[in-house]
């Protein structure tokens, strides 16, 4: 069990890393890129837009840490 | 571009090595650093061993990787999971890349790994008469870890350009070049530009990561063909510039945004220097 849970957190660290805001990033970019594909759009605009979706994705997730942080008190 | 692609030597091609090499590059210093640490402060034999275990299980992982994603997945499949690895593995790469530049994030310090692995070694207790386990372990974790990520590079490009034995190459010669550093310099290789090499990485990671996982969407459509960018090949270089320029937008806003805050404001680095 422990080797198990060690290969996890072997494989969680290596593709999320310590910002899991990236992963999410690409599959919600991904994901949408599907969905425009199953819509019927021409094959070069989905491609392009997908290509700009992970670029706009990107710049939010790193846009996100930005934002001032509430401290408690 | 596609998978299995006859094996010549053009643009892609160069553009592949040059990656996997600066990639390699980056990571066989930072196994470097840990293993000097372990052999200065340790055991250079135990460090060694731990460090051959590493190798031999990295070439073990490689061949079955490798063998299990060329042979099991249909060519859209293999672009979109390898694409998709390779994106957010340039992602993260870049992501660091911007907040160093922007002065977010401490840069990477060879020197100071160095410092923080030897006391740790100094602190770890009595050295046992035959193997040390400590150095040998921390050796062969150290080498393992940075590895995979350079093994997914190396298959991940390697098949994906059709060019395997060029890829393997390139990671060869890196490796090679930093241990003959490493011996010359018989010190941690700070000397080597690290945070640039990473920037450029981040930058072809994923521009080509780009490429293929979205070509890979492909698997999801009837007929199961890979998507093809206008442009086909070109593609690779217009999402290239794309994040180069994107990278420079980002990197100018968080300087701005580094700048000193207002009073009563949160600090935006934490006091270790980190990024929050």
């Amino acid at each position: 069990m422990r080797i198990l849970i060690a290969i996890g957190r072997f494989w969680y660290e290596l593709i999320i890393g310590d910002d899991p805001k990236i992963a999410a990033a690409v599959v919600l970019a991904l994901a949408v890129t599907a969905a425009l594909l199953f819509l019927g759009l021409p094959e070069a605009i989905v491609t392009v837009t997908g290509g700009l979706l992970v670029l706009g994705f990107f710049t939010a997730a790193l846009v996100i840490d930005l934002r001032p942080r509430r401290t408690s008190r | 571009m596609s998978v299995g692609k006859d094996s010549i030597m053009d643009a892609a091609s160069w553009a592949l090595a040059i990656a996997v090499f600066a990639a390699c590059v980056v990571e066989s210093v930072e196994a470097t650093t840990i293993v000097m640490a372990m052999g200065f402060t340790r055991s250079w034999r135990s460090a060694l061993i731990g460090t051959g275990v590493a190798v031999v299980a990295l070439a073990v992982f490689t061949w079955a990787a490798g063998y299990a994603l060329s042979t099991w997945l249909p060519e859209a499949a293999l672009q979109l999971v390898i694409g998709t690895l390779l994106l957010i593995f340039g992602l993260q790469w870049l992501r660091k890349a911007i907040y160093r530049s922007a002065g977010r994030k401490p840069m990477h310090d060879e020197e100071k790994i160095f410092r923080e692995e030897a006391q740790a070694a100094r602190e770890a207790g009595g050295k046992s008469p035959g193997l040390d386990l400590f150095a040998f372990m921390v050796s062969l974790k150290g080498v393992f870890l940075e590895g995979v990520e350079v093994v997914f590079i190396v298959l991940t490009f390697g098949l994906s350009a059709g060019n395997l034995p060029v890829a393997v190459a390139a990671a060869a010669a890196a490796v090679v070049v930093v241990l003959v550093l490493a011996v010359i310099a018989h010190r941690p290789l700070s000397m080597i530009p690290e945070n640039s090499l990473k920037f450029g990485v981040g930058l072809l990671l994923t521009a080509f990561g780009i490429f293929w996982s979205i070509e890979g969407l492909g698997i999801l459509r009837t007929g199961r063909q890979s998507l093809q960018f206008p442009g086909a090949d070109l593609a690779i270089v217009y999402f290239l510039a794309a994040a180069g320029a994107l990278s420079w937008l980002l990197i100018t806003m968080f300087r701005r945004a580094t700048a000193p805050l207002p009073v009563n404001s949160p600090p935006l680095v934490d006091p270790e220097g980190s990024i929050r």
